[in-house]
C-alpha cells in the first residue's frame, strides 16, 4: 500500500510530501531527498533494536521491559542531580513528559539545540527577531542570503521547497525571480550556484555583521576589516546594494553562525542586522535547524516553563543559565550523576570529556539503533520511530508545527512511541518517591 | 567588636552547592550552632551548611565588622557573598560561580581564581579575585541589559569572555588579558586591561570607557578614529600614556558615546 504525505522525521525542513511503500520488509519512497530516504530504511534495518538490554557484571543483556522501565526509574530517583536529555529525533509530546519528569525529580531537562542552534536561541533572546513562516518566503522572498549554512548539503530540499526555486505568488519565475547570496568561508556547492559569494576568513562574522551595520549607520568601517575578515569593503557595499535593493529578504543562518567563535553573539549581530534592514525594506530571519524536532523543544519548553533550553529544575522552578545549567558544561563539570538520554547520541557528539564521564555515570537511554551512547548505558529501552510508527508533533525550521501521521504502527507489544515509553518511566518514579 | 568566622571544607564536594547564606552580614551574631543550621542547595536536595564545612566563630560584632574566613577549596560551591552589604569575606582558595553577585557592600578577596559571573550586576563593594577569572564577570543578568552599577572589581590574571557586559556604572581592572566581547553592551563605567584583548572588545558599546593597554587581535570595524590623547581619564580613574581614541560602537547606534583606548606608547 502506499502512503501519500508523510512528514519525513530527519531535518528541520519537515517535508510532509513523502509517498512511502512498506512492503514485505522493502521500503520504497517518492520525494525524499537522500538523508530522509536514508532514515525511512531504518524501519526495516537489520541494526534496529528489538529489545530492551540491561547492563550486568559489564556487558548489556536482553531484558524484559518491565525490568527496563524500573531500571530506568530507579537510575533517574536515586541520583542527586539528573540529567534528562531528550533528543530531537522525537515528539514534542514525548519532550513535553521529559521536562515535567525533569520538574518533578529537581532535575535538569536539556536537548539538542544545547550544541546546535542554542546560541542562535540567546541571540534572539539578546535582540530579537523578525521571521516569517517559509510559505511567506517562498511568496516574497526575492533576495535569500545563505550565511554560514550549506543546505544544498544540510536540509538538501530548502532551496528547492521553500527559498529558492520554487514558484511562488510574487516570484512567479522561481529561481529567476531571487537573488541568492551565501556567505561562507568554504566554496560549498551553495556557493556555487549563488549569485554573490561572501568568503570570509572563518570566526569573523561578528566582524562582518558589524561592518555592514556600521555602513547601514551611516559610517565607513575601520579599514583593518579587510584584512581581518579578508572581505574587502567594497565587496559589503556590493552586497548591502543588493540588500537594500531587494522588495523581501530572507536571511538563513547555519551552524557557521551559532557553532563558530563568537556564537550568540553572532546570532545576535545577525538579528541587529535583520532589525536595522527593515527601517528601509522587508527583512527576515531564520535558522536552518538541522534536526528535524530540534525547534520543537525550543518551543515546547518555551512555552511551559518560559525557557528555550538547558532548564534547571533544582530549586523546585525552572532556571536557565547557559553554561551552567547545560548538559555539556555539566557534564564537563561532572556536576550531574546520571542521565536518561531519549533519541540521541551525545556520547559522540559531545566533546571527549562529557563522554568519558557518561561512561562512568548510570545511564539510561531509548534509541532505535545502536550507537556510541547505548554502548555505554546501563539501560537500553528500544526506541519507535516518529512520524512512521506513531502520530506526533513536530515544529518545522520556522517554528511551524506540523501535524504527523505514521504509516504504520510500532513494532513493540510494551510500548505505542517515545511518548509512551517516557510516561511509563514517570510512573514509575512516581511510584518509587 | 571584631568577629572572625572560619569555614573549612570537610570533604572533597560532589555535585556543587548553592551557597547564597554565605555572607559577612548574614553571618554578623550568630553562633557557629546557627551558621551550621543555614541551608545550602546540593541539586533539589536541601542541606545544611554544617554538613560541608566546619564552622568556628571567634568573637561577635556587627556586619561591618564581621570578616569570613574560607580555607580550602570552594571551586565547587556557587554564589558565594551573593547580595552581600556589608562585611568582608577572604577566601584562602579558588572560588565557584557567581561570587559576589549582587553585591552591594563590604568586600570579597579570592587568593585563587574565581568562577563565572562574579561581581555579577554588583551595586557596589570590593572585589578583589587575585588569580584568573571566568566568563561574564560583572556584566548583566541573561537577558537584562544593565550589569554592574557601582563598586569595584581588580582580577589578578586573566579574565576570559564577556567581561563587563551591559557596564553601567564601577570600574574594573584587569592585571592580565582578557578574552572575547570584554565591555559588551557597555553603556557607563569604565573597564582597564592592562594586557591584551582577542576580540570583540567594546562590541555594541554606547558609553563609559574602556581601555586596553596591550593589543586587540582583532579590532571592531564599528568603531571610528577619534585622534590621540595623553593620559585620559576612564570616568575618574587616571590612566598614562598616549593613546589612540575611537568613539563608538557605530553597529549599534548612529551616534554612540563609547570610548575605546588603544596605547600607543
Ligand atoms: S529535506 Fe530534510 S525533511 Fe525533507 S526529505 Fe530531505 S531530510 Fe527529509
Amino acid at each position: 500500500m502506499v502512503s501519500k504525505n508523510i512528514v519525513c522525521p530527519v531535518c528541520g525542513a519537515s517535508c510532509d510530501d513523502i509517498q512511502v511503500e512498506l512492503e514485505g520488509g522493502r521500503i520504497t519512497t517518492r520525494n525524499a531527498c537522500k538523508m530522509g530516504n536514508a532514515k525511512f530504511q531504518e524501519i526495516v534495518s537489520a541494526h534496529r533494536i528489538r529489545e530492551p538490554l540491561l547492563r550486568e557484571h559489564g556487558s548489556l543483556r536482553p531484558a524484559g521491559w518491565d525490568e527496563a522501565v524500573k531500571r530506568s526509574a530507579e537510575i533517574l530517583v536515586h541520583a542527586k542531580r539528573p540529567l534528562i536529555f531528550m533528543g530531537s529525533e522525537t515528539s514534542c509530546e514525548a519532550m513535553e513528559v521529559g521536562l515535567h519528569l525533569g520538574e518533578f525529580l529537581g532535575a535538569v531537562v536539556d536537548s539538542n539545540s544545547t550544541v546546535c542552534h542554542g546560541p542562535t536561541a540567546m541571540g534572539i533572546q539578546e535582540a530579537g527577531r523578525v521571521g516569517a513562516t517559509a510559505g511567506q518566503s517562498k511568496s516574497r522572498a526575492d533576495l535569500t542570503i545563505y550565511w554560514g549554512s550549506n543546505p544544498l548539503e544540510s536540509m538538501p530540499r530548502h532551496m528547492s521547497r521553500y527559498a529558492v526555486y520554487p514558484r511562488g505568488y510574487w516570484t512567479r519565475r522561481g529561481r529567476f525571480d531571487r537573488k541568492v547570496i551565501t556567505v561562507d568561508p568554504r566554496r560549498s556547492v551553495t556557493a556555487e550556484n549563488s549569485d554573490l559569494h561572501i568568503q570570509p576568513k572563518p570566526n569573523t562574522d561578528y566582524e562582518l555583521f558589524s561592518a555592514l551595520l556600521t555602513l547601514l549607520h551611516g559610517k565607513r568601517p575601520h579599514p583593518s576589516v579587510e584584512k581581518i575578515t579578508g572581505v574587502s569593503i567594497a565587496q559589503l557595499e556590493e552586497m548591502m546594494r543588493m540588500m537594500l535593493d531587494c522588495k523581501f529578504g530572507a536571511i538563513y543562518v547555519g551552524l557557521g553562525i551559532a557553532s563558530s567563535y563568537g556564537k550568540h553573539r553572532n546570532a545576535e549581530a545577525a538579528f541587529n542586522l535583520v532589525k536595522e534592514l527593515n527601517g528601509q525594506t522587508k527583512f527576515i530571519i531564520g535558522a536552518l535547524r538541522g534536526h528535524c524536532n530540534v525547534a520543537g523543544f525550543n518551543q515546547v519548553a518555551s512555552y511551559l516553563y518560559g525557557y528555550p533550553f538547558g532548564l534547571d529544575f533544582s530549586r523546585g522552578y525552572p532556571r536557565y543559565n547557559p553554561g551552567e545549567y547545560t548538559a555539556v558544561d555539566l557534564l564537563r563539570e561532572k556536576d550531574v550523576d546520571a542521565a536518561l538520554i531519549v533519541s540521541a547520541d551525545p556520547v559522540s557528539h559531545f566533546p571527549a570529556a562529557c563522554a568519558e564521564y557518561m561512561a562512568e555515570i548510570p545511564v539510561a537511554c531509548i534509541d532505535i539503533s545502536p550507537c556510541p551512547t547505548t554502548m555505554i548505558s546501563d539501560v537500553v529501552l528500544p526506541g519507535v520511530i516518529d512520524a512512521m510508527e506513531c502520530d506526533g508533533t513536530f515544529y518545522r525550521l520556522d517554528d511551524v508545527p506540523v501535524y504527523f501521521q505514521p504509516f504504520t504502527s510500532s513494532p513493540f507489544g510494551f510500548t505505542k512511541s517515545n511518548e509512551d515509553t517516557m510516561r511509563q518511566i514517570f510512573q514509575r518514579v512516581k511510584s518509587l518517591r | 567588636m571584631m568577629a572572625e568566622v572560619l569555614l573549612r571544607p570537610k570533604d572533597k564536594i560532589g555535585i556543587m552547592l548553592e551557597a547564597e547564606v554565605i555572607r559577612a552580614d548574614n553571618f554578623a551574631q550568630k553562633r557557629a550552632e546557627e551558621i551550621e543550621k543555614l541551608h545550602v542547595w546540593q541539586g533539589p536536595a536541601k542541606l545544611l551548611l554544617g554538613d560541608f564545612f566546619d564552622v568556628d566563630v571567634r568573637g561577635s560584632g556587627p556586619a561591618e565588622e564581621t570578616t569570613v574566613l574560607i580555607e580550602g577549596d570552594v571551586t565547587r560551591v556557587k554564589r558565594i557573598g551573593q547580595g552581600m552589604k556589608a562585611g568582608r569575606i577572604e577566601i584562602f582558595g579558588s572560588a565557584g560561580m557567581h561570587l559576589g553577585a549582587e553585591m552591594a557592600g563590604g568586600s570579597i578577596v579570592v587568593h585563587g581564581d574565581a568562577g563565572a559571573w562574579g561581581g555579577m550586576e554588583m551595586k557596589g563593594g570590593v572585589l578583589q579575585i587575585l588569580g584568573d577569572a571566568g566568563d561574564h564577570i560583572g556584566s548583566a543578568y541573561r537577558g537584562s541589559w544593565r550589569g554592574m552599577s557601582g563598586g569595584q572589581i581588580t582580577i589578578g590574571g586573566n579574565a576570559r569572555s564577556q567581561l563587563g557586559g551591559g557596564l553601567v556604572g564601577g570600574r574594573i581592572v584587569v592585571e592580565g588579558s582578557v578574552q572575547n566581547f570584554c565591555g559588551i553592551r557597555q553603556g557607563g563605567g569604565a573597564i582597564l586591561v592592562k594586557g591584551s584583548a582577542r576580540r570583540g572588545a567594546g562590541a555594541e558599546m554606547t558609553g563609559g570607557a574602556l581601555a586596553v593597554l596591550g593589543t586587540i587581535e582583532q579590532f571592531l570595524p564599528s568603531f571610528v578614529e577619534a585622534g590621540t590623547e595623553e593620559n585620559p581619564k576612564l570616568g575618574d580613574l587616571q590612566i598614562e600614556g598616549r593613546f589612540a581614541k575611537f568613539t563608538g560602537d557605530y553597529a549599534v547606534s548612529k551616534n554612540p558615546k563609547g570610548l575605546l583606548y588603544l596605547r600607543e606608547a
